[in-house]
C-alpha cells in the first residue's frame, strides 16, 4: 500500500518506541482505567465486585459500539451529529416491531438495515452533493427528532417480550454487551489496519487530494463508510433498546456528543486520518468507570459532566502537545 | 454573469423567507398580525444573539460549540450571586456577562494558544461549563426575582419587546463592523486563508480571541434574557441552542469552511426558522413536525446553493 499516511521517520524506530508512538493514546487511557480501578477500589472494595464491573462495562457498551463507527467517519475526515437522534429513531423502531408481534430476530435486525439506509443518504449528500457532513447531519438530526416525537409524542414503549431482551443475555456467563464490544471493536481494528479498503479510509482523511490520485474512488468510499457507520448505529441501538424494560421513544439526551467524545478522546484526530477504534472503545470504558466511580467516592454525580469535560480537555492538549513534539523531531 | 449574481445564496433565502411568509399567512389570518410577529421577534432574541456572533466565529473557520452551556452557567451564576450571596442585581447582571466573557476567551485561548481544533475544543468546554452548571445548581431552580428586571424578557419600549431592540443594536453594530472595517475585512481574510493572512500582517490570533469572548459575551447575554424572560434559573438553559445558532447561520449562507458568510443572511435564517415554526403551529402543525421541516430546508438550502455555484466549491 502506497497510501499508508504514516510519517516515514517512524519506520526506523524500535519496537517499544514504536508502539507508544503509535498507540499512545490508547496505552495512556488504559493506564488511567487501571489507576482508576486501583484507587477506588481501596476506597471502596466493592467497586471491583463482579456486579459492578458488569454495570461499567455492559451497561455501556452501546456508546464503545457506536463510537467503532464515528471513528470511522471522523477518520475519514467528516463528523456525525445525528447519530443519537438516529439510535433513538431505531431502538423505537425495534421496540415498536417487538410489541406488534414480529419475530425478535426482525425486531433486532430490521434497525440495523433501516440505519444503513438512512446514513446512505446522508453519505450521497456528503459526497455526491458536496455538503459539509456537519450540515448534512445537522439538518439530519432536525428530521430524525422531530419525526420521532410528532409520531410517537414521546410515549413509552412497554410490554416489550421476554425474549426481546438480548443485552440482558449471557453466553459462556459473559454478558451479551460485553461480546458485542470485544468482538466488534478487535474486527473493526483489524478490518482497518489489513484490509485495502480500511486503509484507504486513513488516506482520505490525510490527505484527499493524495487519496484520489492515488486511484482510490473517494466518493464511493464516503458513502460506504456512512453505511458502516449506520450498521454501528443499529448494532449499538440492539444492545440499547434490549437493556431496559421499556423504550422511551425520544431521543437520549446528548448521546451524539458522548459518542463524538469518546471517539476523540480515544485519540481519534478530529483533523482525520489518524486514530483507532481500540481507544474509543476504551475510552467509552473509562467514561463509565468515571460515573460509577464518583458514586463509590461519594462525590455528588451533578458534577459527572464538569469532570469529563476537564478530562476531554486535558487529553486533547496533551494530544496537541505530543503532535507538536513529533513534529520538531521529524525536522531534525 | 448577472443571473449568477442574481442567484446569490442570500438572494435564493429572501425569496424563500418571502415565500414561506405568503403561504403561513394565506393558513391563518393570526399570522399577520403586529402582535404575533414581535412576539415572535421575542422568542428569536436569545437564539439570535448567539447566532449574529456565531457568524463571525465560523466565517473565521471555527465552531462555537459551547454557547448552549455558558447560557446555562450564566444563568445558575445570575441566581447564585444575587439569591444565595445577596449581591444587587445589577452587580449580579455585571458579573454574569464577566464570566461569559471569561468562559469565551478561555475558549479562544484553547483554540489559538494550544492550537486545539475549534470543534474539539468547545465540545471539551460544552461538557465542563455544563457540568460546572449542574455541580452548582443540583437541579434546584431560583425564582422570585424583583418585578424591574422582567422588563428586559418581558417589557415593551416603543411598543416593541425590549429584547428586540437589544438584538438590533447587536445586529447593526456587528453587521457594520464585518461589513466595514479594516477589523471585519480581516476577519473574512483570517477565515479564507489563515497563512496568507498571518503573512500579510494581521493577528489571526488577537481577532480570533476577541471573537471567541464576543460569543460568550452573547451567550451570557442572552442567559440574563432567557432568565428575564422566563422568571426562573434552571442549568439545563439553553441546551441544544448552539444548534439552532449554527442551523440559523449556515442557512444564512455563511461557508462551515469559513471565509464566506454575511450578517444579513443570518437574520434572514434566524427569521425563516422563526417563521416557519410559529406559522406551521398556527396552521396546526405540532412543532416537533416543524423541527423536520426545518432540517429539510437547511439540506435542500445548501444543496440548491451547491447546485448554482458548481465552480466555487467554497
Amino acid at each position: 500500500m502506497t497510501t499508508d499516511h504514516a510519517p516515514a521517520f517512524v519506520a526506523k524506530r524500535t519496537g517499544l518506541v514504536r508502539f507508544i508512538s503509535t498507540y499512545g493514546q490508547e496505552v495512556v487511557i488504559a493506564g488511567a482505567i487501571i489507576a482508576l480501578f486501583v484507587l477506588v477500589s481501596m476506597v471502596s472494595p466493592r467497586f471491583l465486585s463482579a456486579n459492578n464491573l458488569n454495570t461499567i462495562i455492559s451497561g455501556n457498551a452501546y456508546i464503545a459500539v457506536a463510537a467503532i463507527g464515528m471513528s470511522m467517519i471522523i477518520i475519514t475526515g467528516h463528523i456525525d451529529v445525528s447519530v443519537g437522534a438516529l439510535i433513538g429513531v431505531l431502538a423505537t423502531i425495534s421496540g415498536t416491531l417487538a410489541t406488534a408481534g414480529y419475530p425478535v430476530w426482525i425486531a433486532w435486525t430490521l434497525p440495523i438495515l433501516i440505519g444503513v439506509g438512512i446514513n446512505a443518504i446522508v453519505g450521497a449528500l456528503v459526497a455526491y452533493g458536496r455538503i459539509p457532513s456537519i450540515v448534512v447531519t445537522l439538518g439530519m438530526l432536525s428530521i430524525l427528532r422531530g419525526g420521532l416525537v410528532s409520531i410517537t409524542g414521546g410515549a413509552w414503549i412497554n410490554d416489550l417480550p421476554p425474549d426481546f431482551h438480548l443485552a440482558q443475555q449471557r453466553l459462556l456467563d459473559i454478558p451479551i454487551p460485553i461480546w458485542f464490544m470485544v468482538v466488534l471493536t478487535v474486527g473493526a481494528f483489524l478490518w482497518m489496519r489489513h484490509t485495502a479498503f480500511g486503509r484507504s479510509l486513513f488516506a482520505i482523511g490525510g490527505n484527499i487530494e493524495a487519496a484520489r490520485a492515488s486511484g482510490i474512488p473517494v466518493e464511493r468510499r464516503v458513502v460506504q463508510v456512512f453505511m458502516i457507520h449506520g450498521a454501528f448505529a443499529g448494532l449499538a441501538t440492539v444492545l440499547f433498546a434490549t437493556q431496559l424494560r421499556i423504550i422511551q421513544s425520544t431521543v437520549p439526551p446528548n448521546l451524539e456528543l458522548t459518542i463524538i467524545t469518546a471517539a476523540v478522546i480515544g485519540g481519534v484526530s478530529i483533523l482525520g486520518g489518524t486514530g483507532t477504534v481500540i481507544g474509543s472503545t476504551l475510552a467509552a470504558i473509562l467514561f463509565s468507570a468515571i460515573g460509577s466511580a464518583m458514586i463509590f467516592i461519594n462525590v455528588s454525580p451533578y458534577w459527572l459532566r464538569a469532570v469529563i469535560g476537564v478530562l476531554i480537555l486535558i487529553t486533547v492538549l496533551i494530544d496537541m502537545a505530543r503532535r507538536v513534539r513529533e513534529q520538531r523531531s521529524a525536522k531534525r | 454573469m448577472t443571473w449568477q449574481k442574481l442567484l446569490r445564496h442570500e438572494t435564493i433565502l429572501a425569496l424563500l423567507t418571502v415565500l414561506a411568509l405568503v403561504v403561513l399567512a394565506s393558513q391563518s389570518d393570526k399570522f399577520f398580525t403586529l402582535d404575533n410577529l414581535l412576539n415572535q421577534g421575542r422568542l428569536m432574541t436569545e437564539v439570535g444573539l448567539i447566532a449574529v456572533i456565531m457568524t463571525f466565529v465560523i466565517i473565521t473557520g471555527g465552531i462555537d460549540l459551547s454557547v448552549g452551556s455558558i447560557l446555562g452557567l450564566v444563568a445558575v451564576l445570575l441566581g447564585v450571586f444575587w439569591k444565595n450571596m445577596g449581591l444587587p442585581l445589577p452587580v449580579a447582571i455585571g458579573l454574569g456577562l464577566m464570566v461569559g466573557t471569561l468562559a469565551g476567551l478561555i475558549n479562544g485561548l484553547i483554540i489559538t494558544r494550544f492550537r486545539v481544533p475549534p470543534l474539539i475544543a468547545t465540545l471539551g468546554t460544552l461538557a465542563l461549563y455544563r457540568g460546572i452548571a449542574e455541580g452548582i445548581s443540583e437541579a434546584r431552580s431560583v425564582r422570585g426575582y424583583p418585578d424591574w428586571f422582567f422588563v428586559l424578557g418581558q417589557g415593551q419600549f416603543w411598543g416593541v419587546p425590549v429584547q428586540l431592540w437589544i438584538l438590533g443594536v447587536v445586529t447593526l453594530v456587528a453587521a457594520i463592523i464585518l461589513g466595514t472595517t479594516v477589523w471585519g475585512r480581516g476577519v473574512y481574510a483570517v477565515g479564507h486563508n489563515e497563512t496568507a493572512a498571518r503573512f500579510s500582517g494581521l493577528q489571526a490570533d488577537r481577532i480570533k480571541l476577541a471573537i471567541y469572548a464576543a460569543s460568550g459575551f452573547a451567550a451570557a447575554l442572552a442567559a440574563v434574557i432567557f432568565v428575564s424572560r422566563v422568571s426562573t434559573t434552571r442549568s439545563d438553559m439553553g441546551t441544544g441552542i448552539e444548534l439552532d445558532a449554527i442551523t440559523a447561520v449556515v442557512l444564512g449562507g455563511t461557508s462551515i469552511f469559513g471565509g464566506r458568510g454575511t450578517i444579513i443572511g443570518t437574520i434572514l435564517g434566524l427569521i425563516l426558522i422563526q417563521a416557519l415554526k410559529n406559522g406551521l403551529s398556527l396552521a396546526g402543525i405540532k412543532s416537533d413536525g416543524t423541527i423536520v421541516l426545518i432540517g429539510a430546508v437547511l439540506i435542500l438550502t445548501i444543496l440548491l446553493s451547491n447546485l448554482f455555484h458548481r465552480n466555487g466549491n467554497r
